[in-house]
């Protein structure tokens, strides 16, 4: 028996049925793309084709064309790599951590997120695979296959081999999942179809009959799933701070990185999906699938993931002031008032100050101030990636090999093509797949009170 | 609340004086072996005692560092507890509601520990501390350190280094008297919500719960710096509040639902089932593989860097007769056996297998704070005999009295919980 407490707000509002549920999500995938659909697609392509321009310079001519310098070996190229690796986080954490917490509200945002997710990866994936300078030998470099160029063999102590493991099969596993959660609702579409599109939703739905059975089997997976998912989560981002932790640079050997690290990625993770999410409903007319009280919920783990990496921040400070040990206080002072101190203070606004601003209620369930709050939020965690690698790699050890690092057009355009690839494939997602999860939605169609008493 | 069911809502917990004398009665033991363990203490012999000492070991200081032990220990479960609690209603949980008075409940421990604490403190600090020494701080003697007094302000602010550390007293008082009001503002709105009803007490609570985590949130790490941290005074880990925290937490996790099967068993909180259960073992689990996470994240990474001022926080230990071997009961105890053991669905929703992982699991964190203190204060000296469980039993006696007295004053399930109906239906 299912019982909701008065004090559970709907999750779907409108007096919305199964049959609503089906219609409203169905809606944009059976229709003609729309002009504003076309014009953003357009809009990402100009974007991707101009950064192509870049990645076609950088394979070309060597990553040269970036603005690394014998310092500065790690810049835009790994920050990027960062940043985006943790905004794939959102997605699985929504889909498994929240499923195994039985949070009923994941299920109007997990599709679109866990695409965002695989999006995102991809992305990140891009940026180690290129500093490579000639990745179409990379496989031999980064993974123990045995050739016949001499002594080449992959490193196993390094935390940069342990991220290509850890990042594929975060990969893989996300891509699994999100995708056996698409299959009832391609059913539906192939269902409701005819001609050519029922054939190809037929084919994607892999013969999905909708059995007492299948659903049985579609449940365990997914809790399998889950299970497998919730500790990826964890372990990507947790060897991707290994990277810079384990070495013994004042300002990236510090202990706190694991934990800190993967708050950031689901502080970011959040704010992407809030971004997206607020523009999707909107444009799609979602508001009573995502709704208001979605967006609170999301901006309230926005305000305990940014305290959780405020209090990392501080406490990375204090233990540098604690510990007496001249190189790591000075690496901090350095990056507050040395010349990087505008990145460390954009930062610091970003990502602690600018969060706490969703204690208002009134604040929290704006929607123009949860979108501005959002790309805020991931400005300030890019800055932090830059901050943490370029400001302690400047000053070296020696002090003749102190330098600035300035980016080149190059650097710029390649995180342009980013943008431009995620912009297409998630029009791409948003036009053809179900952007909300209808099977998962039915199931909490009636799981809140008929009446909310304050 | 609770319609259809004929659950006695105001069923109180009686803590029967049969139950008390062997709540007590383990307490004496205790005290039996602790008073052997220090007889052992004064008069067997310590072959070692060579010149090279400066100091003879006396065995008041064991005394002090199992004292500390067990102030840390028994202060992280019962503030869980309250953390628990807060949880819940921050969280908008459903399930737990028929648990939430057991959880609140362990806070009555707190202001005992906070006595207990500033008490051993004023009396052993010199035993537990190495700051407390005020020739570290002489500059120009061969007892100065260069290292301790760079941080000495952080203990003696505003006060002179080596005086009286007014910034480290301060700041545990401040602490226990948040956490003590904290605790009495949640528990007097659960106690009204009793009385009057109403949805009004459970957003009331929420509230009260996030407020209390912002300040759990600070307090929790700054006091793992302070009590436990800087008894190895030179040596700093930026993780450590956090690996004190998930320690606690296991441990008040595994406390909680032992005292859940032991009210089961003797008829009370009948609402509870196999479900209720299920989800205790789960938290019990995942917190076992999340304090591993954190355990082994501060070892790689000291370990892989291998700077000797990190380093020898470890190397202490893993090379140390007396210490060496625990480290693997550590991780054998808080890692391997609750995670085989409660992988299965069955083994978290049947009381025997939660009974002997969650005693093994709360012994096991206990020597997780005995590797943090006793290094640092007893260096070889130390070790687990007559009076580290004596005074383990000691504890946990009192702690358990405390708790059972405390529950039996009011009724054990919030009756007017606005949840109480979705825990009522809660399968899982």
């Amino acid at each position: 028996m299912q019982v909701s407490s008065s004090i559970r707000e709907p999750l779907v509002t409108g007096g919305k049925t199964y049959k609503d549920v089906t219609n409203d999500v169905s809606r944009q995938v059976e229709g003609k793309p729309t002009l504003s659909w076309l014009l953003a697609l357009g809009g990402s392509l100009v974007v991707l084709l101009l950064g192509s321009l870049a990645l076609v310079a950088t394979l070309w001519e060597g990553i040269g064309m970036w603005g690394l310098n014998k310092t500065v070996g790690w810049a835009w190229d790994i920050t990027n790599f960062v940043w985006w690796v943790g905004i794939g986080h959102a997605g699985t954490l929504i889909s498994a951590v929240l499923l195994l917490f039985r949070q009923k509200w994941r299920t109007s945002i997990n599709r679109a997120a866990e695409a965002m997710t695989i999006f995102a990866v991809i992305c990140a994936a891009l940026f180690p695979l290129i500093h490579m300078g000639r990745p179409w030998i990379g496989a031999i470099w980064a993974l123990p296959l045995p050739n016949t160029y001499g002594s080449l063999w992959v490193n196993f102590n390094s935390p940069l081999l342990w991220d290509v493991f850890a990042i594929s099969t975060y990969f893989a596993v996300s891509l699994v999942f999100w995708y056996i959660g698409l299959i009832p609702d391609f059913a539906t579409i192939r269902d409701r179809a005819t001609g050519m599109r029922r054939t190809i939703y037929g084919a994607l739905s892999f013969g999905w009959d909708g059995a007492a059975k299948t659903w049985m089997r579609y449940e365990s997976v997914s809790l399998i799933l889950a299970g497998l998912a919730t500790p990826l989560v964890l372990s990507v981002h947790t060897i991707v701070s290994f990277d810079f932790a384990t070495s013994v640079i004042p300002g990236w050997h510090t202990t706190i990185f694991p934990p800190y690290f993967v708050a950031g990625a689901i502080f970011s993770g959040f704010a992407m999906v809030l971004t997206l999410m607020i523009i999707t409903r909107k444009v799609f007319k979602l508001q009573d699938y995502i709704t208001i009280g979605h967006i609170e919920l999301m901006n309230i783990v926005i305000i305990i993931t940014g305290s959780i990496v405020g209090i990392a921040y501080i406490t990375e400070f204090f233990i540098a002031w604690y510990s007496g040990v001249a190189a790591e206080q000075y690496a901090f002072v350095n990056r507050m008032f040395g010349p990087y101190w505008w990145a460390y203070w954009s930062m610091m606004t970003c990502n602690v100050i600018s969060p706490q601003l969703f204690w208002f209620k009134k604040i929290r369930t704006s929607i123009v101030a949860t979108f501005i709050l959002s790309i805020v939020v991931n400005i300030g965690m890019w800055f932090e990636r830059f901050v943490i690698i370029v400001t302690s790699l400047h000053r070296d050890f020696l002090p003749s090999s102190w330098v600035m690092f300035y980016p080149t057009i190059t650097d710029v355009g390649v995180y342009l093509f980013t943008f431009g690839f995620f912009g297409t494939c998630f029009l791409l997602f948003a036009k053809f797949f179900p952007v909300i999860n209808m099977a998962e939605v039915k199931a909490v169609l009636k799981s809140s009170s008929e009446k909310v008493v304050k | 609340m609770a319609q259809g069911t004929n659950y006695n809502l105001d069923q109180k917990f009686d803590f029967t004086a049969g139950l008390k004398k062997t709540v007590i009665t383990v307490g004496v033991a205790g005290a039996v072996l602790l008073v052997l363990g220090i007889l052992l203490g004064m008069f067997g012999g310590h072959g070692h005692e060579g010149d090279a000492d400066h100091h003879a070991f006396h065995w008041s200081q064991r005394l002090f560092a199992n004292l500390w032990i067990n102030n840390v220990y028994f202060t992280g479960i019962a503030i869980i507890g309250v953390f628990f609690f807060a949880i819940q209603y921050a969280a908008q949980a459903g399930w737990s509601a028929p648990l939430v008075r057991l959880m609140i409940s362990f806070g009555h421990w707190l202001p005992i520990a906070a006595v207990l604490m500033l008490g051993t403190f004023f009396i052993a600090n010199h035993d537990l501390f190495h700051w407390t020494h005020s020739y570290v701080y002489d500059k120009g003697t061969e007892t100065y350190d260069r290292i301790i007094d760079g941080k000495g302000a952080f203990f003696y602010w505003p006060l002179e280094k080596g005086t009286f550390p007014v910034f480290f007293i301060v700041r545990m008082i401040l602490f226990f008297g948040f956490w003590v009001f904290f605790f009495n503002k949640l528990k007097n709105l659960s106690q009204q919500e009793d009385l009057h009803g109403g949805n009004s007490y459970w957003y009331a609570m929420r509230k009260w719960s996030a407020i209390f985590l912002v300040f759990f949130a600070v307090s929790s790490s700054m006091s793992a710096w302070d009590w436990v941290m800087s008894i190895d005074t030179h040596w700093f880990s930026t993780l450590f509040g956090w690996y004190v925290f998930a320690s606690w937490f296991v441990a008040g996790l595994s406390a909680i639902t032992l005292f859940i099967l032991f009210l089961k068993d003797r008829g009370y909180l009948e609402m509870v089932n196999q479900n209720h259960i299920h989800d205790m073992g789960k938290y019990v689990f995942a917190f076992s593989i999340f304090w591993t996470y954190i355990w082994f994240s501060q070892f790689l990474l000291i370990y892989y860097a291998n700077i000797p001022e990190e380093s020898v926080y470890f190397i202490e230990r893993l090379s140390s007769d007396v210490y060496g071997s625990f480290i693997y009961v550590n991780i054998g105890l808080n890692f391997v056996l609750p995670f085989f053991v409660l992988m299965t669905r069955d083994s978290k929703r049947h009381g025997v297998f939660l009974k002997l992982v969650c005693t093994l699991i709360l012994f096991g964190h206990w020597i997780d704070f005995f590797l943090m203190i006793q290094p640092g204060t007893l260096g070889h000296n130390g070790g687990i005999g007559l009076m580290e469980i004596g005074l383990l039993l000691v504890y946990a006696s009192a702690f358990v009295l405390v708790v059972l007295t405390n529950l039996s004053k009011g009724n054990l399930i919030a009756k007017n919980h606005p949840m109480l109906e979705e825990s009522l239906h809660h399968h899982i």
